[in-house]
């Protein structure tokens, strides 16, 4: 990188103009100079996303041949699909900071890196897909949205067409929920079945309260981040529960109460013994989940090797016949 | 040898006592047909449409988060959406041919696996990317040739959808030719993988080009195809991408049959079990 | 850059034939550009790993246009793009900002032509 050769006297001057530059709200691009942590950060923050995209493929896909109808079948595909592309957009985005989508799935499937904790929640129930698109793809909306305006161009660029795409993943699952709710009563046990199992995990998926959170507020600062973990948090848990009234359906969370005064519906503790045993890989799926993507990566190596050889050839023939 | 005979023996002497006891029942034709009875020819022949497409469509969707890289997940993904796409529009004008008020979510997750009429080629298990990518390869090619002829046949319903489905289906040749070329011409090892992959599916090409009654019984709606000019063409394109592939055309000394009449291997049984549970444990629920 | 140094050549190791034998072979990164309609220009979209151009191609097709956003395809292998430094940003782009006689309102039209 071209810092490295910068004296570190100037570096201070640089730092400067940069963070002038972003508490202007200008975009950083990746052939602009950036400090060295700004751009570890990124890479953390970015293929942490990348790989949550990708993991997150697993629960879902574990259901789409068994979805009861054609419909919900070709929804569920779609989705899963998206997610992949989602993946391959914010690997894209890594890149231009100059490391390499190999390197990171290598990263992942050697179990050094991190993805979200949620999808290492089994998926038990056909209701789970439902509940997935309403809770988890709706706690990721919020987040994402943020993102979009996040600092770093090639990043909030991917984020712009993954939540134009997202639309609809929360609506299909909200509809899944919503008819499933006025279903048979097996049906609607299902569905409560699986709110029961998800909502906490959802509430995890914003991640520690900022106090607690080491990263934050330097995220802040840069603008990688625009908005606190418990900010959003809290938004999404305002914007949730008028949905869950809406189909009947109850959380699992006693002290669940709407507050006047400041307009937030508060919640109970989160367990975030739970949460730290699932990111530091004692989850229910985390081994199932990381021995996925292992046998997917091993056993496609033959055929990305096919294909590059193949290319390799076709370029030495074309070589030989110029 | 002995014990089977003894038994067979017990097993005549017992029968032959019930049999005249139940003589006294009104007598019966016991000479049944060799075959299964067919439905309406019109009914048989969009089944045979759809549920190539639903049963392969389902195959590919195994995929979704295992393939080889992101981009190629993606690629089947498209395929698999645009195949059960298919299905949902040719079972959906099957139910409307047969006017018992099934629609293409009872065709698809309340038949039992002897009711489907998909060619035994698109059941087998999905096995690894090279089989896959073979296969439908094979099924592309044939599936082009096929709708091809159908989207100006005189069956307008039937018309429409087979030209629509001919431009996915053209694509999905394209990028399965490029794949099976790239396969057979890349690694030593990925020679090897699609040769044997070639050698095992090359005996449910066959069955593609078969004709029966229910071809005959579509001639009166205007739906006429030519398997021999069919298989004609098909063999022209399988014959130049493998060429390109360095793969060699496997010998085969009987072609597999039977999917057509409910005649399926054990596969498809086992996929249909995963694919109707959830339908199957809550009948008359709306999903 | 990663994204401008990836060349057309595979790296890794090279068996007796020259040709490569690694699974830890990264495919070609390659840029992608989409018209949205006829007329419209071609707009970056994103990038995606390919082998060779059709393999691109193809690829594009698949990860960028499934919603329908896109009636032509442009894929440019990513080591092929020339992107100016952000250090030349004054002396390419600032001598432009200042020249108003290059636009419309720079000119005035006398008082009632009302349609112009």
């Amino acid at each position: 990188m071209e810092q490295s050769t910068i004296a570190p006297q100037d570096e201070s001057a640089l730092v400067a103009a940069f963070e002038a530059r972003i508490a202007a709200g200008e975009s950083i691009e990746p052939k602009d100079w950036m400090p060295e942590r700004y751009r570890k950060q990124l890479v953390r923050m970015m293929s942490q996303h990348a790989h949550s995209e990708v993991v997150g493929m697993l629960p879902e896909g574990n259901w789409i041949t068994r979805a009861p109808s054609l419909r919900r079948k070709m929804s569920l595909i779609a989705k899963v699909q998206d997610e992949a592309g989602h993946g391959l957009y914010i690997y894209c985005g890594t890149e231009t900071l100059g490391v390499d989508r190999q390197e990171l799935i290598e990263q992942l499937v050697d179990g050094r890196a991190k993805y979200s904790s949620i999808f290492n929640y089994p998926t038990l129930s056909w209701a789970d897909m439902g509940v997935i698109g309403w809770l988890v793809d709706g706690a990721a909306i919020v987040n994402q949205t943020i993102l979009a305006k996040t600092s770093y161009g090639p990043y909030a660029r991917a984020m712009v067409r993954i939540c134009k795409e997202e639309n609809f993943h929360k609506r299909q699952g909200y509809e899944i929920c919503a008819t499933l709710a006025r279903g048979t009563p097996a049906q609607r046990e299902m569905l409560q079945d699986a709110v029961n199992r998800f909502w906490w995990p959802a509430l995890m998926m914003f991640g520690p309260s900022d106090t607690d959170s080491p990263n934050s507020a330097e995220l802040l600062k840069w603008r990688v981040k625009r908005k606190t973990n418990d900010e959003l948090r809290q938004r999404f848990v305002n914007l949730t529960v008028p949905q869950a009234i809406a189909i009947g359906i109850t959380l699992p969370d006693p002290d669940l109460a709407f507050n006047e005064a400041t307009g937030n519906w508060e919640f109970g503790e989160i367990d975030w013994t739970e949460f730290f045993q699932v990111i530091g890989g004692e989850g229910p799926c985390n081994r199932e989940r990381l021995a996925a993507r292992r046998e997917a990566h091993d056993e496609g190596a033959w055929v990305r090797e096919a294909a590059a050889a193949h290319a390799a050839k076709q370029q030495r023939s074309g070589t030989q016949a110029a | 040898m002995a014990t089977d005979q003894e038994l067979d023996e017990t097993h005549e002497d017992s029968a032959a006592a019930e049999t005249s006891a139940a003589l006294d029942v009104a007598p019966y034709n016991v000479a049944g047909s060799r075959g299964p009875a067919f439905g309406d020819p019109l009914f048989e022949y969009l089944l045979r449409l759809g549920d190539d497409r639903l049963v392969l469509g389902h195959r590919l969707s195994e995929w979704c988060g295992h393939g080889p890289i992101l981009e190629e997940d993606i690629a089947v993904a498209n395929f698999a959406l645009d195949l059960i796409g298919q299905a949902n529009m040719f079972l959906g004008l099957a139910g409307q041919v047969e006017g018992q008020g099934r629609d293409a979510d009872a065709l698809a997750f309340f038949r039992d696996n002897t009711r489907f009429r998909n060619a035994l080629l698109v059941e087998l298990p999905r096995g690894d990317f090279g089989f896959t990518m073979v296969r439908q390869f094979l099924f592309d090619a044939f599936s082009v040739v096929q709708l091809d002829a159908l989207a100006s046949c005189g069956h307008a319903e039937l018309a429409a959808v087979a030209a629509k489905s001919l431009k996915e289906d053209k694509y999905h040749l394209r990028h399965s030719s490029e794949w099976v070329v790239r396969l057979g011409d890349g690694t030593e090892e990925s020679h090897r993988r699609v040769q044997e992959a070639l050698n095992a599916l090359w005996r449910y090409t066959g069955e593609l080009f078969e004709r029966d009654a229910i071809d005959a019984g579509v001639e009166a709606h205007g739906i006429v195809f030519d398997h021999d000019a069919a298989k004609a063409r098909w063999d022209a394109i399988v014959h130049d991408v493998l060429q390109r592939a360095t793969l060699e055309v496997p010998q085969v000394k009987l072609m597999a049959s039977g999917g057509r009449r409910g005649r399926h291997t054990e596969h498809l049984g086992h996929l249909l079990s995963v694919m109707q549970s959830v339908a199957r444990a809550h009948p008359g629920a709306s999903w | 850059m990663s994204a401008s140094d990836s060349t057309m050549r595979y790296e890794g190791d090279v068996s007796a034939d020259g040709l490569v034998v690694t699974g830890k072979t990264q495919w070609p990164l390659w840029e992608v550009f989409t018209q949205a309609g006829k007329g419209a220009p071609h707009e970056h979209a994103g990038s995606v790993h390919a082998t060779d151009a059709e393999h691109a191609m193809q690829n594009a097709r698949d990860v960028y246009t499934r919603r329908g956003e896109a009636v032509s395809l442009w894929v440019v292998p990513a080591s092929a793009i020339v992107a100016s430094a952000p250090g030349d940003a004054g002396p390419f782009f600032d001598p432009g900002n200042d020249k108003a006689y290059r636009h419309p309102h720079f000119y005035k039209v006398p008082q009632g032509v009302r349609v112009f």
